[in-house]
């Protein structure tokens, strides 16, 4: 029997940025293949490459050279709306900032990838309450971002990303606002959405704790993948080498 | 979807109370200033044709000389006459009736008050052609008509200026050195369109006129009304052919007299102010450019601040269609908003305007409805170019904006 078709496959992935002198590569023949199901850690210092991995892997980037299958399909080939398809209907974004919408509620901004889809309002709202729900903000809905503490923003960013069902939710640093404690009940939350609405999850840190939530963790280090594997295993690897 | 998307662009628009109020100042006062111009200008275009049509719309004049103005016209015409009239009314079948009418500024003295007034000799026939009727005592009798007596029929502000409170009807008053009984008040009438008081004026018998006031027996202008079943078209052709028998004018040459109509006079005036409200609104319709170039202004910063949240939403499946739409509504709506503002304004004002300066409010649908699309167009015009600035935003930079 052949293997399931991975969500996500990045194939030699390269990406170069600027051109002549100031040219820098970013990405330098990356392969990646995460499967459905999987979290999936991507951490490296700074400069590695793993946020233009992350915003390869969202359909926010295009590759110079190489190829992006989502579920088989050569991303690389669709047009620039199919990709905002493709993000609402099948990713869900967690950002570093939060990335809420100043001066509208938690409600409102729950529903704004519903908006898109075009669903009727009381359906919209009926999951959006819902979806805040299940990130424990039920009572909140009515709240701006500005009247919720960070980890309460970041829950309604969670939320905000779950609400359209998507197979795969992409964490940029989602704790890298916040203390240790309300990190942990992040990671906690992206665990239990992994674990039982086995929603795929790729998250770039650089911290070890949060990274430590993984099944696994792609170390990257100048563009390139350095290792691969559980996280114990990648960690004592890295703390052997230096 | 687009009920959503102007949801929307409401919300954005009330988030940003106060920026949205000076955006859509320029629209308001734009259309307020159109609206307000063409408006007014449609009234005062109104009052002129009922003015005419108060002076009835079948007069017509006959003046001396062939009514050209300018170099080349300084032919002597020879002046009319009494006889004229009666040949008017007698051979032709057109005309109703014709009334002489000399006019000329006097003091007019009564008792301790004096004031400078037109004074018109004419006859009884001249209040049927302008149907001006008399409110108090009596026209001129026949007798009195043809033997050139002093007698007076005046206006209403000649009464108001000179007899104050007393009954005017029966007193004397002297016009130069000619003592005038008055027998009659004239009906109120009011500024004619030219703005002058019609019922500044003093009515005598043109023989009286004629013979103690000029000492001639010249007609300077024939008033003539056309019969009911004739046009004054009609009316027009038939005075011009008698008028050039009677003054012998050969074939080939010109009219030493003209013979105007009210009609002509009408649409005279009524261009005037055509062309002055034309060029008011056009003035107008500047301002209402420079409010589109505001609006397109406000959206291009309202893109810049809000680079990030259209980086949100281009993250959570916006396509940049959908953000252009939601971008470009905002600024239609935001027109429209800012469009009917100054229609209701300039109506407003319109409405005042008209009142103080005794004209007809006459607001016409069609420059309401102009102005509504006018100020919508803006907004699709004015707000694409921002709009589409903000669909085009690369999602990566755009969440990286601070």
């Amino acid at each position: 029997m052949a293997a399931p078709t991975p969500v996500i496959e990045l194939r030699d992935v390269t990406k170069v940025y600027g051109h002549g002198e100031a040219e820098v590569c970013a990405m330098d023949g990356v392969n990646i293949s995460i499967a459905s199901g999987e979290f999936v850690a991507i951490m490296g210092p700074s400069g590695s490459g793993k946020s233009t991995a992350m915003n390869m892997i969202g359909c926010l980037d295009s590759p110079t050279s190489g190829e992006y299958l989502f579920n088989g399909v050569q991303v690389g080939k669709l047009t620039q709306d199919q990709h905002a398809l493709l993000r609402r209907n099948y990713l869900g974004f967690v950002f570093q900032g939060f990335n809420l919408l100043a001066r509208t509620s938690a409600l409102e901004n729950v529903e704004l990838p519903m908006i898109y889809k075009g669903m009727p309002a009381a359906e919209r709202r009926k999951r959006a309450r819902e979806a805040l729900a299940k990130v424990g903000l039920a009572g909140r809905e009515s709240h701006d971002p500005s009247e919720l503490s960070g980890g309460q923003q970041q829950r309604a960013a969670i939320a905000r990303a779950l609400v359209g069902d998507p197979q795969v939710i992409l964490a940029d640093e989602p704790t890298g606002n916040l203390d240790t404690k309300l990190s942990i009940e992040i990671m906690e939350l992206l665990k239990k959405l992994n674990e039982r609405d086995h929603i795929t999850i790729v998250m770039v840190t650089h911290e070890e704790e949060m990274a430590a939530y993984a099944h696994r963790v792609i170390w990257m280090v100048d563009g390139k993948v350095e290792s691969t594997g559980t996280p114990d295993e990648v960690f004592k690897r890295g703390k052997q080498s230096a | 979807m687009i009920w959503e998307t102007v949801r929307l662009a409401i919300q954005a628009i009330f988030r940003n109370a106060l920026r949205s109020i000076l955006t859509v100042l320029g629209i308001v006062i734009g259309v307020a200033a159109v609206i307000a111009m063409v408006t007014v200008g449609q009234g005062s275009s109104d009052q002129v044709t009922a003015d005419v049509e108060k002076l009835g719309t079948n007069v017509l004049m006959v003046l001396p000389g062939a009514g050209r103005m300018g170099p080349g016209n300084n032919s002597v015409s020879a002046a009319l006459d009494l006889k004229d009239v009666e040949a008017l009314i007698d051979q032709l079948s057109s005309v109703r009736t014709a009334a002489p009418y000399n006019q000329t500024t006097l003091n007019a003295v009564y008792g301790a008050e004096d004031a400078r007034t037109s004074v018109a000799g004419t006859d009884t026939r001249f209040l049927d052609v302008v149907d001006w009727p008399i409110v108090q005592g009596r026209g001129f009798l026949p007798a009195e008509e043809s033997s050139g007596r002093a007698v007076c029929i005046i206006g209403e502000t000649v009464r108001q200026d000179l007899f104050g409170n007393t009954d005017p009807v029966g007193e004397t008053l002297r016009l130069k050195n000619v003592s005038c009984e008055v027998i009659g008040l004239l009906e109120a009438k009011g500024a004619s369109s030219f703005g002058t008081d019609q019922d500044d004026i003093v009515l005598i018998p043109i023989k009286a006129f004629q013979r103690r006031i000029t000492g001639s027996a010249d007609v300077s202008m024939i008033y003539v009304a056309a019969a009911d079943n004739a046009s004054t078209d009609r009316a027009l052709v038939e005075i011009e052919t008698l008028m050039r028998e009677r003054r012998r004018i050969g074939d080939g040459e010109e009219d030493d007299f003209n013979v105007r109509d009210m009609k002509q006079l009408a649409s005279m005036l009524t261009g005037i102010t055509d062309v002055l409200t034309g060029l008011l609104s056009a003035v107008a319709a500047v301002s209402l450019l420079v409010g589109g170039i505001g609006i397109m202004n406000i959206m291009l910063v309202s893109v810049t601040e809000r680079t990030r949240e259209i980086g949100i939403r281009l993250a959570v499946g916006a396509t940049g269609n959908q953000v252009l739409l939601q971008f470009l509504v905002e600024a239609i709506v935001l027109s429209m908003i800012g469009g009917v503002i100054g229609i209701l304004l300039g109506l407003g004002l319109a409405a005042i305007t008209s009142n103080i300066m005794a004209i007809p409010f006459s607001p016409a649908p069609s420059i309401v409805a102009i102005a509504f699309l006018f100020s919508a167009a803006v907004g699709v015009i004015f707000g694409y170019f921002p709009a589409r600035r903000a669909a085009r935003l690369d999602p990566i930079e755009a969440l990286r904006h601070q």
